[in-house]
């Protein structure tokens, strides 16, 4: 099977402090592929790197074929890795609708059109109206974004994700800040998403992680401890030292 | 040879005397995350309060110190008044503020002191020249100019770098909680930052007061040079501004003795004597134009803002 | 469209209404000298119009853009000082160097952001107006006299004075038209979409710096007009046309009639030309409440003239 994302000997270090180091991470296509670890393990910095945000010191990025790994951010998105903010990063000043209009324009090709009303183009607003129909927020379609509430702007940023036509999508943190029904909802969405996508997800709600993943990565101060199946990951014991068991023990 | 140690020297001095006026820009830009256009009004107000205390006390270092302590004073006013309503919003904001209270400021001037300038004359001690080296001699005035910037330099090394206010200004720039959480009179620290950015141009414009003519407008054409040090040296950063004000200054004054001359050995004397001013003008936004492509943060950006 | 009759709908109507008709009142025998002053303000409009394009639609802080009021002046200035005084040449050279100015300061400061773009473009217009305050040839400080308006064919005649004013007019009007077509289509979206999040906008896959630059650009050409039209009113070009306190004159208008709006820049180029002949006949120091005038509006009414119009309609 072929792998959509290579990475390879991935390593990022800031002064002094390790974030990624020699890191190899294979996601094939059609995966949804969960990376754990505690505070500080360095996923956001992975993600970070992976959508072009950050340039590793060292490693290689191959998506789909490519070496991306020095392509700035706008070309990965364009090659069809999108990504979503672990803080909403949305256009809160433009409409529900136009937010989700900008992720279709940004595939539609260039954007050197001067003269026709864009809001009024049907191949930029319908699919923007079908995504946002997937989240459940037709009825919110005009409203500036900044009316949304928190996990209003969840479901926003994954039609985003959705109108983009992704070929893989990179989750920060989709369920931070989301209310136990809210992130049940999300958990919904994103195994629909998963029959469409490869997607790499960061998340810290484990029973989430556990019910979506088909792979988990285990990431500690940057290193992978541990990457399988989620029963293997369970019942690693190197895994439950590090993480799960202190995770656990937080819970309860 | 003679000529080229005078300019290098007025060069120096000219190039400290930016430094005076953009570390105060950058201190209130790097603490308080404010634009400021109305700095060169402080500028300006220091060289009239100079010029009219200097008349008043009859003497030159009476109304000195007064202007100093004046400029002070309005800058601390215009701070409780004005500037404190300005933090926290979007910079257009202060562009728009500051530049109604430049034309306040300017017309206050042109109300209070007339349209037509004033002078400061040096006292005999200071009118001099001194011998720097064997044949060469140089103004005392502005010798004297090189050393006060050069302490106030240091001064300003100390204080930010060594002391307990310092160590809450740097703190400030960087996590306003922080301090707040601290138990520190914010407000209060503000205000003294912005007095302390207010007398460092009042400060530069009283000394430059005897060089020039004091006249209405004269702080603006220097803040745009400030304005060019502090993106070449990097916001909120003081040796950044330190180096690049010292790098202006001897570009900009070298630029203007020399380049003339260099232009007439490419061009004819003609075509060189037309294109001379204009070219040398260009000389130090060139200067910031490299810095833009090489270093688009500054040569010494103290933060990623 | 349930704003047609608002408050700020009758204004605008009422506005543009007074402008077309203006010429047939001074016809009628009134004053001369409102026909100078309107014809002046529909000018520094039409460059707030540019500046609007920039400033409230791409969110491009520039504190320069009078620079190209300048450099479209002395275009059409320097032609004619050369004995070229047909407008088909002036003109397009006019727009011409203004964009080419605006895409080279253009490229440079849109490396940065925030602070640092306000402080480069104010530092790079600053620039343009010492290099023509040095051109000797062309009047050096003192600026240079035009003695012949720009030349079209037949019946065009700039030096008609009614019918420069309906040239202008027309000009503005066809400028906000362009500027509405602009910012509603793709590369307008793309363009606000910049302003809001910049990241996230290459994130999802817009090279931005490309988009912000041919905007800049746009405007910049946009100004170089608004300076070929200066240059006809007043048959006078100078360096203080492009200093950098007009900029800021240019700015205050944009945010006094509301930013982003198509007759924001209109309303506030009026509100603020006017404001400023009424106060200067009460006082010669008039920029003494001028100033602590603005910096009231900048605290208390943000939204410029066009945000109060809107809060009459919803209160």
């Amino acid at each position: 099977m072929a792998d959509l994302l290579r990475v390879e000997n991935l390593a990022k270090r800031f002064g002094g402090i390790v974030a990624t180091d020699d890191l190899v991470l294979n996601i094939p296509e059609g995966e949804l592929h969960a990376v754990i670890g505690p505070n500080g393990a360095g996923k956001t910095t992975l993600i970070a790197q992976l959508s072009g945000q950050l340039t590793p010191d060292s490693g290689r990025i191959h998506f789909a074929g490519s070496d991306i790994t020095a392509e700035p951010m706008y070309a990965r998105s364009a090659l069809g890795l999108a990504r979503s903010f672990q803080i909403t990063s949305l256009f809160l000043d433009l409409s529900v609708l136009d937010n989700v209009a900008l992720a279709v324009q940004a595939r539609a090709g260039h954007s050197f059109h001067f003269w026709h009303n864009a809001r009024r183009e049907p191949e930029l607003r319908d699919p923007a109206r079908t995504a946002l129909a997937r989240v459940g927020l037709s009825a919110r379609a005009d409203l500036p974004a900044s009316a949304l509430s928190h996990g209003e702007h969840r479901q926003l940023e994954l039609a985003m994700a959705l109108a983009s036509r992704p070929r893989m999508l990179l989750l920060d943190e989709p369920m931070a800040g989301l209310g136990p029904e809210e992130s049940a909802r999300m958990v919904t969405m994103l195994r629909e998403l998963k029959k469409e996508l490869t997607i790499l997800l960061v998340e810290h709600d484990m029973e989430a992680v556990f019910a979506l993943a088909d792979r988990i990565t285990v990431l500690v101060y940057g290193r992978v401890i541990a990457s399988g199946k989620p029963e293997d990951i369970r019942n690693n014991a190197q895994v439950r030292d590090a993480y799960l068991g202190e995770q656990e023990a937080v819970h309860a | 040879m003679t000529l080229f140690i005078e300019q290098c020297l007025n060069g120096l001095q000219f190039g400290l005397l930016l430094f005076l006026l953009a570390a105060g820009l950058t201190l209130v830009f790097g603490i308080m995350d404010l634009v400021n256009l109305a700095h060169g009004s402080l500028y300006m107000l220091g060289a009239y309060f100079a010029a009219t205390f200097a008349a008043w006390t009859g003497s030159f270092v009476f109304g000195v110190v007064l202007a100093l302590g004046a400029t002070l004073m309005v800058g601390m006013v215009v701070e409780v008044v004005a500037m404190r309503r300005l933090y926290g919003r979007d910079h257009l904001d202060h562009v728009l503020g500051t530049f109604g209270l430049i034309l306040f400021f300017d017309e206050l001037v042109r109300l209070v002191w007339g349209p037509e300038g004033l002078t400061l004359p040096l006292p005999s001690w200071l009118n001099t020249s001194v011998p720097i080296l064997p044949g060469v001699d140089y103004s005392a005035y502005k010798l004297s100019i090189i050393v006060v910037t050069l302490a106030v330099a240091a001064f300003l090394y100390v204080l930010v770098m060594r002391t307990r206010i310092g160590m809450l200004i740097r703190a400030g720039a960087s996590n306003r909680e922080m301090v707040g959480a601290l138990g520190v009179n914010i407000k209060l620290l503000y205000t003294l930052v912005f007095g302390l950015g207010a007398a460092l141009a009042g400060l530069a414009g009283l000394m430059q007061a005897p060089i020039l003519t004091v006249q209405i407008g004269m702080g603006e054409n220097i803040l745009i040079l400030a304005f060019v040090i502090t993106v070449i040296g990097g916001i909120g950063s003081i040796r950044g501004a330190l180096v690049a004000a010292i790098f202006v200054g001897f570009i900009d004054t070298l630029g203007r003795a020399f380049f003339p001359d260099l232009l007439r050995m490419v061009l004819s004397p003609a075509a060189a004597s037309t294109a001379a001013p204009a070219l040398s003008s260009m000389l130090i936004y060139l200067l910031m134009a490299v810095v833009l492509v090489v270093k688009p943060e500054g040569l010494f950006s103290a933060s990623g803002k | 469209m349930s704003g047609w009759l608002s408050v700020r709908a009758i204004a605008i109507v009422a506005l543009l209404l007074a402008l077309v008709l203006l010429p047939v009142h001074v016809e009628l025998g009134g004053s001369r000298f409102l026909l100078t002053l309107f014809t002046r303000i529909i000018i520094l409009a039409l460059a707030a119009v540019s500046l609007n394009l920039i400033l409230g639609y791409g969110g491009m802080m520039s504190f320069g853009h009078a620079a190209y009021l300048g450099i479209g002046g002395y275009a059409v200035g320097i032609l004619a000082h050369e004995g070229v005084f047909t407008g088909f040449i002036q003109w397009p050279v006019a727009l011409a160097a203004s964009a080419l100015f605006a895409l080279v300061i253009g490229a440079l400061s849109l490396r940065t952001r925030g602070v640092y773009f306000i402080m480069i473009t104010l530092a790079f217009a600053q620039m343009a107006y010492y290099v023509v305050a040095g051109l000797a040839r062309y009047g050096g400080d003192d600026g240079l006299t035009i003695y012949k308006r720009s030349q079209f064919i037949a019946p065009i005649d700039l030096s008609n004075k009614v019918q420069f004013y309906y040239i202008c007019l027309a000009l503005l009007f066809g400028s906000m038209y362009l500027v509405r077509r602009i910012v509603n289509s793709r590369f307008g979206l793309a363009i606000q979409g910049a302003r809001s999040n910049d990241t996230r906008m290459r994130a999802i896959g817009f090279p931005t710096y490309r988009y912000k630059l041919v905007c800049f650009v746009i405007a910049g050409t946009l100004c170089g007009l608004s300076g070929a039209l200066i240059a006809n009113h007043t048959d006078f070009v100078s360096p203080a046309m492009m200093y950098w306190t007009r900029s800021g004159d240019l700015i205050i208008m944009v945010v006094l009639g509301g930013m982003g709006s198509t007759f924001g820049p209109l309303v506030g180029a009026v509100a603020l030309l006017v404001l400023e002949e009424v106060l200067s006949s009460i006082t010669e120091y008039w920029q003494i409440i001028l100033g602590p005038l603005l910096l009231l509006v900048v605290l208390f009414a943000r939204g410029g003239i066009d945000g109060l119009l809107g809060k009459v309609r919803h209160g």
